[in-house]
């Protein structure tokens, strides 16, 4: 367990190495002067970033610094925003996107196993129809539009009621979360539901649900100890990839909601080609990523004990 | 136990009938057998001619519909499908002399009905006004006195009329005229409704294209403006048209994307899996890392490379970003497939009787994997699709005039809560796109590949 576990860091790290490389190059080979967007930097502070991050050094050795600032944790200054470090901007804006994809996740996961399970219960009945329809829907309509009709959604709430129920954009409270959470989760959501459906269809045919009803357990504890308990494994598999799928997802309604999260900072980014930011936030979101899918493979032998690691 | 009473008749070795040798049904091929299971699933069936009519909408669309869609058509602007299109015949503008209209005592009034040529208005004078204000909002000013848009201001109490030339568009306008007294401080203000309705000089028409010849109209008379069977869009371009012009650029990227990078994954990942060994750990941990290249970034370098500038449309290399970070899956799936088998007897028995290397991958592997291939590469196109509406929407795919899905989408976003058929429009095309897509790959999955069959 812990061979793997350090086997599985080393590779995450090696990955992590591999994307920050690969970032570093492409934007190498980008024709033109990192520096030159920056209409507003005057020739000393030009002088005194070339020096800082060795732009007037060969190519290996800003490589080797830039490694090395990487590894000290430092990630350069916006070119876009003035007097911003890319650190302050991922400081300020991460725990607001990690709020949201968490949020996100919670409620994509326990709907896609209740509904998922809820599915497999009533197969071919009419939940079942109505619920997969919502589904095929939930996985068809694109993230900007499930976010703009959110949003149109609590416009119409809140002009119905005549009171402001729920805010429509920004972020701070429980209630600026909701919508925007459930919106972002929705899609995953849908996908857990149809795993979820399939995995329950399978483990209601098994032989230990058949031993378990003949030895008389009540079905509501075959349902949950049993059946659940052993359908939900498939889910947690595809967990890391849905993380993944939020945190790009993130960015459509971080934007359209105008939550200050990193995603909405990252799109702005890549709209105003402001090079350390995207290089930054590339490099943290690939680290964050690979950390999240080891997290969920440890997770899954923990859940699952026939899992042998090796 | 029974009692059988055997002779030695029972013994004796059955004639070969011909009926006992012939196939009681037609044998069927794989694929053949493949349509069939296919042709049963309802679902799958409308998914399928969905996807054939949205070939054709985007082929054939063009042809029946030909209407530029880069043509704009100032007189509808943002109009939804159904709006009225008729105009009335008018002379042309001739200036207006307002002191022939004055006559006090009516309040704030209009001096000729209210067209998109001209609104005229007149007013009473204030005896304590020093000049006025207009204002013109599209809804009522309400309690909080929102007078909306400032159209001009006058500088003398007699000086008592205004006129809107402004090309407005044809619906109910609320023009204010507020009262300023010498220190520019308002003591009062007067609100008219006035419903604006569309005209056309018969000039205008014939520049249109309504008419053959000014002569054939006269004032009074009503014409038809051009048809826009989904509406146009904020620029008063068709929406119809540009849906299917959009439909070339979504459905390329959606189909050509997933063809190409699965085809590079088919081969790659047959590699690694016929090569076993060192060989197959060294391309897979390679795959593994193109799994985490960063996107956008990608897409960033590709735009520049190919030259494109921010503001111009990146169909290349959004194509090209797509295909060289997407092959991973497909190659570790293939590898799966390959892996399993090569385990099998009948590779082995193959094997046996000569087969080479290379017939043994035509022949066999890529035939048995071929089906698992056609699903995902069916489950694919959708989420290309979302990919290239989705790098649209963020300004970096495909950005105006080109006209795309995701594209459309952006634009029509932007005007959701007053125009919404300019969002619905390329939403629901998306979205029925992805969802024919979606039912297709199931039901080929459930048609083609026995052990990913869902349990329906």
């Amino acid at each position: 367990m812990w061979k793997y576990t350090f086997k599985r860091l080393i590779q995450g790290v090696i990955t992590v190495w591999f994307i920050a490389t690969a970032t570093f190059f492409v934007m190498h080979n980008v024709p033109g002067d990192p520096l030159a967007d920056a209409k507003a930097v005057s020739p000393e502070i030009r002088a005194n970033l070339e020096a800082k991050y060795g732009l007037d050094k060969p190519v290996h050795e800003q490589y080797l610094i830039y490694l090395a600032n990487f590894l000290r944790g430092d990630f350069g200054i916006s070119f876009a925003q003035q007097n911003r470090y890319v650190n302050d901007i991922i400081y300020e804006h991460f725990p607001v996107s990690a709020t949201l994809g968490i949020l996100a996740i919670v409620f994509a996961g326990l709907g896609g196993v209740l509904w998922g399970a809820l599915t497999a219960l009533y197969r071919n009945r009419l939940p079942d129809v109505i619920i997969m329809f919502l589904v095929i829907l939930g996985i068809s309509v694109p993230s900007f539009v499930v976010a703009a009709l959110g949003q149109l959604g609590i416009v119409n709430a809140n002009n119905f009621f005549g009171t402001s129920l729920l805010p429509a954009v920004g972020w701070g409270t429980i209630a600026h979360m909701l919508v925007p959470s459930m919106v972002l989760g929705l899609g995953t959501m849908a996908y857990l539901t149809r795993l979820m459906r399939s995995s329950m269809l399978e483990i209601v045919n098994s032989d230990f649900v058949r031993t378990a009803k003949s030895k008389g357990l009540p079905p509501s504890r075959i349902f949950t100890n049993h059946q659940l308990r052993n359908a939900i494994l498939p889910v947690i598999t595809v967990l890391g990839p849905s993380i993944a799928a939020i945190t790009t997802g993130g960015f459509v309604v971080e934007s359209v909601f105008a939550i200050p999260g990193l995603g909405r900072y990252f799109v702005q980014a890549v709209q105003q080609s402001d090079y350390t930011v995207i290089m930054g936030t590339t490099v943290f979101y690939g680290a964050f990523l690979v950390f999240m899918v080891i997290v969920v493979d440890l997770l899954y032998a923990w859940v699952d004990p026939r899992v042998r690691l090796e | 136990m029974s009692e059988a009473t055997l002779t030695p008749e029972d013994f004796r070795p059955a004639p070969a009938t011909h009926a006992a040798q012939t196939l009681s049904r037609p044998s069927l091929s794989y694929w053949q057998d493949a349509w069939i299971r296919l042709k049963a699933n309802r679902r799958a069936l409308i998914s399928l001619y969905i996807v054939m009519g949205l070939a054709a909408f985007t082929l054939l669309g063009p042809l029946v519909w030909d209407v530029d869609p880069a043509a704009q058509d100032v007189d509808q602007i943002s109009k939804p499908p159904g709006a009225d299109r008729s105009a009335t015949v008018v002379e042309p503008y001739s200036a207006w002399d307002p002191s022939l209209q004055n006559g006090d005592g009516h309040g704030l009034r209009l001096a000729a009905p209210a067209t998109n040529q001209t609104v005229r208005l007149v007013w009473d004078p204030d005896p304590h006004a020093a000049g006025y204000l207009i204002y013109r909002n599209i809804f009522p000013i309400g309690p909080e006195n929102a007078f909306g848009l400032p159209l001009g201001e006058t500088f003398s109490p007699n000086h008592t009329y205004f006129e809107d030339l402004l090309d407005l568009a044809p619906r109910r306008y609320y023009y204010t005229v507020v009262s300023l007294d010498a220190f520019g401080d308002r003591i009062g203000h007067e609100t008219l409704e006035a419903e604006v309705k569309r005209v056309i000089t018969a000039d205008d028409a014939v520049v249109r294209g309504l008419a053959d010849s000014p002569d054939a109209l006269s004032v009074g008379d009503k014409v038809t403006l051009g048809l826009h069977p989904l509406g146009t869009d904020n620029l008063g371009r068709d929406m119809l048209a540009r849906l299917m012009h959009g439909a070339r650029v979504s459905l390329f990227i959606g189909i050509c994307a997933p063809v190409i990078f699965m085809l590079f994954g088919v081969i790659y990942g047959s590699a690694a899996g016929f090569l076993a060994g060192n060989a197959d750990q060294l391309l897979m941990r390679f795959a593994d890392f193109v799994v985490a290249l960063p996107f956008l970034l990608f897409m960033i370098l590709f735009k520049i490379l190919f030259d494109v500038g921010a503001g111009e449309s990146g169909i290349l290399p959004m194509l090209l970003a797509m295909v060289l970070l997407s092959w991973p899956g497909t190659a570790r799936l293939v590898r799966g497939q390959i892996l399993q088998i090569r385990e099998e007897g009948y590779i082995g028995a193959s094997r046996l009787l000569g087969a080479k290397t290379n017939y043994l991958i035509l022949r066999h592997m890529i035939p048995n994997t071929l089906g698992v291939i056609l699903v995902t590469l069916t489950f694919a196109v959708p989420s290309a699709i979302f990919t290239e509406a989705f790098l649209s929407f963020i300004g970096m795919g495909v950005v105006p005039p080109t006209p795309s899905w995701g594209s459309m989408c952006n634009e029509g976003i932007k005007t959701m809560l007053t125009t919404p058929h300019e969002l619905i429009f390329p939403a629901l095309f998306i979205s029925i796109t992805v969802l024919a897509f979606n039912l297709l790959g199931d039901g080929l999955r459930d048609a083609l590949d026995a052990r990913m069959r869902s349990m329906d």
